[in-house]
């Protein structure tokens, strides 16, 4: 397997979120800023590269009907070691992204890679695909809290550069659709799909 | 009264969809016609009561007693997968066209996180059994009303026409946002 | 690669053995964050004690059950060279949108409302939640025995945020519990 390309897929070709249209809950729930959606989306990239290593590493020992269940109970412990972890020593972003970190564990890109590729996979490559398919994710999440800070409060991560309060839309909730709706719209045209 | 106050802030103040962002991906999936997403939303109105009642139990009568708060996320995801099997199977016998029709989007209920979304809020919130049940209703309700109006918007869209890159997924986030903006309107109702 | 037969008993078996696993690795996190997290909590508390009564050298702190109320007011009450300064008081409301709000809120002496500090609230983002921003700095420098501490809607001085008339009545709710409790905890200190 060619681990660069393995790698390098979850940036461009097959982002999880421009491309492949997952993992939409976080997406618009966590990108109010940029710091939170990077924050969400490294926190993710943990939790997704750990369960590829740990799916990838029992997938022998795994019955196929109850092989469900199992991945979720695996991605659920590392989402709550990622909780407390960041609970003691990111407490701030911690209490930003509230009830999303532990709904890391339903986020469909950690067990649909668990499915399609670390049962599949050996350790390695799973890794690197879960590398690739977590930072991919977090740079997509980046991008959409960063263009909303900046038209919402004319700020980026934190540093404003107008002093006044933005065009309020784009930190609520109708914001980050619409935002997520043109974003997905350019990267369409840029990337020649249309 | 307070319950009716609850479920009219559920459905309408605080969508669970178009406010708290829980339930995206079903409510972007499934939403294309109108039939497909009534039967999705009773399948989660079904499995968010009764996963809000089983997981509120096992919070106040295990982990809370115990000390097993940590166990929360492994414990609950557990429960909603278990039900979702069942109502598979139950779906399976008792109407083999809903089942078929659903398609891959019934295990899908297992990762809509409206659901353990809900579940994780009544924890949070503190409220009691009976207050936990109709929070549930309420917002399975609200789930439901967004997506069926949704599909509703979308069904009128699929005749109409697009600007070549807005089609599919963009347009359809962006009608999702008129419609949160829409529902912002309700903010003080209650 | 043969995998493991679906047979029930492996089912089980296997199930049974990750998520023992799994919650044993979750248990151990706990154990070794759970320092870190009360620290964090304690920061948290110590931050807010400065930020509403400023410039003590020391205080000392003292519970008080509140006339209206399941739970106790904690004081904190700072002393700058011998003389109190004024108090923090960990004060409540279940009145909130999305129930429980936790602040704390420093007076002077006479009563005089030197700032509040949410310590903990469920409200919406975006809305409820501008009660620990712009919305608290009205109340600086405000003696609730002549500031009506209710929102103009209801027949006070307090401007409510717009759309979050339940937060804002909520964070009236604590503020007036607190100072309510503090008069009668000067009342008795005097006696």
């Amino acid at each position: 397997m060619d681990q660069m390309k393995n790698f390098t897929k979850g940036f461009f070709k097959d982002n999880p979120v421009f491309v492949m249209l997952l993992g939409m809950c976080p997406t618009l729930a966590t990108t109010s800023s940029a710091i939170n959606g990077l924050g969400m989306g490294i926190a993710t990239t943990f939790v997704l590269t750990m369960a590829n290593i740990v799916i990838s590493l029992i997938k022998n020992l795994v019955p196929d009907k109850v092989r469900i269940p199992i991945f979720i109970v695996v991605v659920a412990s590392f989402v709550t070691i990622v909780d407390l972890v960041m609970a003691g020593y990111a407490p701030a972003l911690h209490a930003q992204l509230g009830i999303f970190i532990p709904l890391i564990v339903v986020n469909c890109i950690v067990l649909g890679r668990a499915e399609a590729f670390a049962s599949r996979n050996n350790v390695f490559s799973s890794m690197i695909d879960g590398l690739g398919m977590g930072l991919g994710f977090a740079m997509a999440l980046t991008l959409l809290g960063s263009v909303r800070e900046m038209l919402g409060n004319y700020s980026l991560f934190g540093h404003k550069f107008i002093q006044t309060d933005g065009i309020l839309v784009f930190i609520l909730s109708p914001g980050a659709f619409i935002a997520l709706g043109f974003l997905i719209a350019l990267i369409n045209k840029v990337t020649k799909k249309v | 009264m307070e319950y009716i106050i609850m479920i009219i802030s559920a459905v309408l103040v605080s969508n669970i969809v178009l406010a708290n962002f829980l339930g995206i991906c079903p409510f972007l999936g499934v939403s294309g016609k109108i039939t497909t997403a009534s039967g999705m939303a009773g399948a989660v109105l079904f499995v968010m009561a009764v996963a809000s009642i089983v997981t509120w139990m096992i919070q106040q009568y295990i982990l809370t007693p115990f000390g097993l708060g940590f166990l929360q996320t492994i414990a609950f995801i557990l429960v909603i997968a278990a039900l979702v099997q069942v109502v598979e199977i139950i779906l399976k016998k008792v109407s083999p066209p809903l089942y078929q029709a659903l398609g891959v989007f019934l295990p899908l209920i297992t990762t809509n996180c409206a659901i353990l979304g809900v579940a994780l809020l009544i924890t949070q919130k503190e409220y009691n059994l009976i207050e936990g049940t109709i929070y549930a209703i309420g917002n399975a309700l609200g789930f439901a009303l967004a997506l069926i109006i949704f599909a509703g918007i979308r069904e009128h869209l699929e005749l109409m026409e697009v600007p070549k890159g807005m089609r599919g997924m963009p347009i359809a986030l962006v009608v999702a946002g008129i419609l949160s903006l829409a529902f912002m309107g309700f903010a003080n109702l209650v | 690669m043969a995998k493991l037969e679906s047979t029930f008993l492996n089912m089980f078996l296997t199930l049974l053995t990750v998520t023992a696993i799994s919650s044993l690795g979750a248990g151990v996190v706990y154990n070794l964050t759970k320092e870190p997290i009360a620290e964090v909590a304690r920061q948290k508390q110590q931050r807010a004690i400065e930020q509403v009564m400023p410039g003590f050298d020391e205080y000392r702190r003292f519970a008080v059950m509140p006339a209206n109320g399941q739970d106790s007011l904690i004081f904190f009450e700072g002393t700058k060279d011998g003389e109190v300064i004024g108090v923090a008081v960990n004060t409540y409301t279940n009145l909130g949108y999305s129930g429980l709000i936790k602040l704390m809120v420093g007076f002077r002496p006479d009563g005089t409302i030197v700032n509040y500090e949410v310590l903990d609230h469920k409200e919406t983002p975006g809305l409820g939640s501008k009660i620990a921003e712009g919305f608290k700095e009205q109340f600086s420098g405000k003696n609730p025995v002549d500031f009506k501490l209710t929102v103009t809607k209801d027949g006070g001085e307090v401007d409510a945020i717009t759309a979050a008339t339940i937060s804002s009545r909520a964070v009236c709710d604590a503020l007036s519990r607190a100072f309510v409790t503090y008069e009668e905890v000067k009342k008795q200190q005097n006696q």
